[in-house]
């Protein structure tokens, strides 16, 4: 053929990227970065109306901790004054009682699976407020709580394997820390400081 | 001296656009993949309180959201400048919670009921009392899972 010397128009790519800018802006705009982050927390379920007291589902006087916060957001750990700066170190001592104080939470025995038998806290952090609390306190309270068992947790993975820390852990792993050092923060119902004498213990 | 000879046939290169756009869309991608739609118009002024000890949220799709704050300034004038509850996009008492929850859980397949998660974005200054009422009303309604929003602080930062 005799047309060899046309060649390929060229493309212009200039309004490419008028679109995609104009792309661009609009997930900028519309995009939000913020992650959900926060406190989990299991809601105790409602207990039935005619529901007897028990002695099984009584806890032991001995191995509840309780942490109140008044409506001046004061808080109170096991009957007295406490700086929110010292909770932390409170909750600890008491869930792992290393002198066995017959005041703090005991211990029984308990069959982990895949670690043998381990004594067993059964410690209850109990955490009761009034209706003119404000949140953030209460946040900062149960971030100190959950804190605690946390740090717990992470000693106790680094004594048990080989120094490694409890994000490192396997699946498996992490359970057997985490039965060894159940959770249990129980938000108790609420009351005003008029109905204190009525209150109910779950 | 010499002449400086004017070279007339000489044009300035013009320079490629082409690979701009590859920038933009990457950027775009970019974007796009980490974005997640506002859901809801926030019609309460909301100040997460913060916590070191924050965890991620798992799943969003199986999460509702509850707001509880003061009105944004544009709707004081009507509805005052108490905390107030938030559900969807309009402002709600405790006794809407239940048929909210209802119908969040109607949108979910029946295996994924049991993980539902009601994410609780309350503001910092918020009493308690609107709080224990909303909790008292999701356990009424056995919504079980809750999750205090909290901005996630640093660690060492922290106390």
């Amino acid at each position: 053929m005799a047309k060899s010397k046309k060649e390929m128009p060229e493309l212009n790519g200039a309004g490419m990227s008028d679109i995609s800018f104009l792309l661009l802006s609009f997930f900028l705009m519309t995009s939000n970065m913020d992650q959900t982050s926060g406190l989990q927390r299991r809601l105790p379920a409602m207990p039935p109306e005619n529901q007897e007291k028990t002695p099984e589902n009584e806890v032991k006087r001995r191995n509840v901790f309780q942490v109140r916060i008044n409506q001046w957001d004061a808080v109170f750990a096991g009957g007295s004054p406490m700086d929110l700066s010292m909770l932390r170190e409170e909750v600890k001592s008491f869930i792992l009682n290393p002198t066995n104080d017959p005041n703090k939470s005991e211990k029984i025995e308990q069959d982990i699976k895949g670690l043998g038998k381990f004594p067993v806290s059964e410690a209850v952090i109990s955490l009761q407020n009034d209706r003119g609390t404000g949140y953030e306190v209460y946040i900062k309270v149960q971030n100190e709580i959950v804190a605690a068992y946390n740090e717990i947790r992470e000693d106790f993975s680094r004594a048990q394997f080989n120094g490694r820390s409890f994000e490192s852990l396997t699946e498996e792993e992490q359970d057997i820390v985490r039965d060894v050092f159940p959770q249990r923060i129980s938000e108790a119902e609420p009351k005003d400081i008029s109905a204190a004498n009525t209150r109910r213990r779950r | 001296m010499a002449k400086i000879k004017k070279d007339t046939k000489r044009k300035v290169a013009g320079y490629s656009s082409a690979s701009m756009s590859d920038i933009v869309f990457m950027l775009l991608f970019f974007f796009m993949v980490t974005t997640s739609m506002r859901q809801h118009e926030v019609m309460v002024t909301v100040r997460l309180p913060e916590a070191s000890e924050a965890t991620k949220l798992e799943r969003k799709d199986l999460t509702s959201y509850i707001y509880i704050g003061t009105p944004v300034r544009a709707q004081q004038a009507q509805y005052g400048t108490d905390a107030r509850i938030q559900l969807n996009d309009s402002y709600k008492t405790v006794d809407d919670i239940r048929d909210f929850i209802a119908s969040q859980r109607e949108q979910m397949n029946e295996y994924d009921r049991q993980f539902m998660t009601v994410s609780l974005k309350i503001d910092s200054d918020v009493r308690m009392g609107i709080v224990t009422d909303v909790k008292q009303e999701l356990r009424r309604t056995s919504a079980l899972k809750i999750m205090y929003s909290a901005r996630k602080l640093d660690k060492s930062g922290g106390m």
